[in-house]
């Protein structure tokens, strides 16, 4: 993993010690609210719709065990015990005071942590493939990359005042796990004729209020120029993004009003300027960066544990379901499931995070991951120590056997927590989760993706869900939409609303209709929802979401 | 004709915890919504934001927030003022670890 340099370590010390002195200065009065407010942001601290509410990077979603463990002494000592990850692979504490959160960014700078540029209108953390480096089908480890482009956007004097925020997602495997077509950029590692690893680059992408799948502006640009060419987009974007109204600022409008075509010349342009002013500092830098992402020192041992353990179904349902094929054939990767039926995705408590930190630390060489999934990935264990984490996870509450099932659900915090939602997320998610574990549907249904977002903002990414729910205001009472056929991955696509919302008390009855119809519609057990989505289209599937309209029809 | 103006609390977060605080008819900032001074004329409503938002030190983004009168007190009318006089439905946190 990458080790803070002393500019690093400087550069973080620096910024919680002038946020320390503004949170003074806000407290005795000398700083307004306004004032304050971008500040905050600057540093993470969001005020929510009960509490302060700090968001911590962790960039790439990469994390050690000493970092989880320290995150675990922040929920308990300044939170109440434990803390959300999010579909940015941040961690959120939901409850610190404003006085206690110097200390909390500082004990953050003890293990090379920091919350700056977590909000506001910078480029944010920069997400990647949460299997990165241990993926079978990886061309390259897209982290060092996402590292680099870290170091330069940090602080970057030119871009802490864009137009509006900016999401960068980085994969470094042809199937893609970053949803890099929903991001403001999206770079997908490919191969040119020679063999040689480049990247596909996608722009104007997003979600939100305007859900768009990003446009390819180069099929295909060498490593080497990636920098200069990310300039080159954050550059033209920053002169021409519209700044006089918030909901047409994101890169994605741009894109639309300017044309893709004019857009893309632009960036060309640009780059053009750009690439001499690159004298080969950023490589040099990106080749020690590299080096500090080296393979871990992988063990010979026998796996047969493993096999012989899968005997026991508990076991191999675990099995069947978390584990990702690894490059070296054995090792696994293990997905830790946050999402046992009935719980708050993506929340892991102080205790969980302990033990995340020990099993990593003893099975996993000391590497854990967040996805944007809101689960916990090791990505590197030997298959013969697979038995002890599985036994670990249990004992810590942790070896929910549902990864890509219908309870592995994607769900922003909605008004249980955030300012900005229009309806509550979690307690669908819970119930929906529930319900179908209850039913012992799960495994019979297979692969499915429901997200669930609070408000339009689609924080839970529900435009690109196999089914999107989205909660929103209706006259004072919470309403639910639901969207169909969407898709977070390389065959992108944003799903269709599907009709008429549903009451609070009526999602869960409405998509058991809707699982219930695929079962009975799908030609065998392989074809998944997603599958029979497209093959059929929408029709079917709003028959059994909306009965009392199929019967009208009928009369 | 305008509508009929309905009634309203002035409502804000407390600046250093961020809970929510309610404004009382004898000026303090209570932690309960049915303590909150109900607001029923217009020009008294805002009147009282401005003595709010007049208090930097103390609380962040004071508001008027529709109410009605209840039995105890003032009581939210949307949903969003419901969940702030609680906490968040998934773990008993926030103000309802008081309440029971």
């Amino acid at each position: 993993m990458y080790k803070y340099s002393d500019f690093d370590e400087a550069f973080v010390r620096e910024r919680v010690a002038q946020f320390s002195q503004q949170v003074a200065r806000r407290i005795d009065g000398s700083l307004t609210e306004d004032e304050f407010r971008p500040l905050r942001l600057m540093n993470g601290l969001y005020l929510q719709l009960h509490a302060y509410m700090l968001r911590v990077a962790i960039p790439y979603g990469s994390l050690n065990s000493r970092q989880m463990r320290q995150l675990a002494h922040i929920a308990d000592t300044w939170d109440k015990g434990y803390g959300h990850f999010t579909t940015r692979q941040n961690i959120q504490f939901n409850w610190p005071k404003l006085t206690d959160v110097p200390a909390i960014l500082s004990a953050l700078a003890d293990v090379q942590m920091h919350a700056i540029q977590t909000s506001g209108n910078t480029i944010r953390n920069v997400t990647a493939d949460h299997f990165a480096g241990a993926a079978a089908d990886e061309i390259d480890d897209p982290r060092p990359i996402a590292e680099l482009l870290r170091q330069w956007s940090t602080d970057h004097p030119e871009f802490q005042f864009l137009p509006r925020k900016f999401k960068i997602a980085i994969t470094g495997s042809p199937h893609d796990r970053a949803v890099t077509r929903a991001h403001d950029i999206g770079l997908r590692m490919v191969r040119d004729a020679d063999g040689a690893p480049g990247f596909e680059v996608i722009v104007g992408g997003g979600l939100g209020r305007t859900p768009l799948i990003g446009h390819v502006v180069r099929p295909f640009l060498p490593q080497a120029d990636l920098l200069p060419y990310v300039e080159a987009v954050l550059s033209v974007y920053n002169l021409l993004g519209r700044r006089d109204n918030k909901y047409k600022a994101r890169i994605k409008i741009t894109l639309h009003e300017t044309g893709a075509a004019a857009l893309t010349q632009m960036i060309e342009d640009r780059f053009a300027e750009l690439r001499g002013a690159y004298d080969g500092t950023d490589q040099r830098l990106l080749d020690q960066i590299r080096a500090a992402f080296g393979r871990p020192a992988f063990k010979l041992a026998p796996t047969d544990p493993h096999d012989r353990a899968l005997a026991n179904p508990s076991y191999r349902a675990w099995a069947d379901t978390n584990l990702v094929a690894h490059r070296n054939p054995d090792y696994a990767i293990v997905q830790v499931s946050l999402k046992a039926p009935g719980a708050t995705p993506g929340d892991a408590t102080s205790a969980q995070m302990r033990a995340l930190a020990d099993i990593a630390e003893t099975y996993g060489h000391d590497e854990l991951r967040i996805s944007h999934e809101q689960n916990v990935i090791l990505p590197h264990v030997h298959r013969g120590d697979l038995p002890a984490v599985h036994a670990a996870l249990k004992a810590a509450g942790l070896a929910a056997a549902n990864i890509g099932l219908i309870s592995d659900i994607i769900a922003c915090p909605g008004m249980d927590y955030c300012s900005l939602a229009t309806a509550r997320s979690i307690p669908i998610a819970q119930a929906i989760a529930t319900r179908f574990h209850d039913l012992d549907l799960e495994h019979e249904v297979g692969p499915m993706k429901i997200k669930i977002s609070g408000c339009i903002n689609a924080c839970g990414h529900h435009h690109v869900g196999h089914i999107g729910i989205l909660g929103l205001d209706r006259a004072g009472v919470e309403n639910y939409q639901i969207t169909l056929g969407g898709d977070a991955t390389e065959t992108a696509a944003i799903g269709e609303k599907a009709g008429p919302g549903f009451a609070y008390d009526e999602v869960v009855p409405a998509i058991e209709r809707l699982v219930r119809a695929y079962l009975a519609l799908r030609l065998e057990p392989g074809e998944s929802f997603l599958t029979a989505f497209r093959r059929l289209g929408p029709a079917p599937f709003k028959a059994a979401l909306y009965p009392e309209e199929r019967d009208r029809d009928a009369a | 004709m305008s509508p009929r103006f309905t009634p309203k609390v002035v409502t804000a977060n407390a600046l250093l915890e961020g809970d929510v605080v309610y404004l009382t008819a004898d000026d303090r900032w209570s932690r309960e919504h049915h303590e909150a001074e109900l607001i029923e004329d217009e020009a008294h409503a805002q009147l009282r934001l401005l003595d709010a938002q007049a208090q930097r030190q103390v609380v962040v983004g004071a508001y008027l927030a529709e109410a009605r009168p209840g039995p105890n007190g003032p009581e939210p009318v949307h949903f969003r003022e419901a969940f702030r006089t609680r906490g968040p439905s998934n773990y008993a946190h926030g103000k309802q670890e008081r309440h029971v």
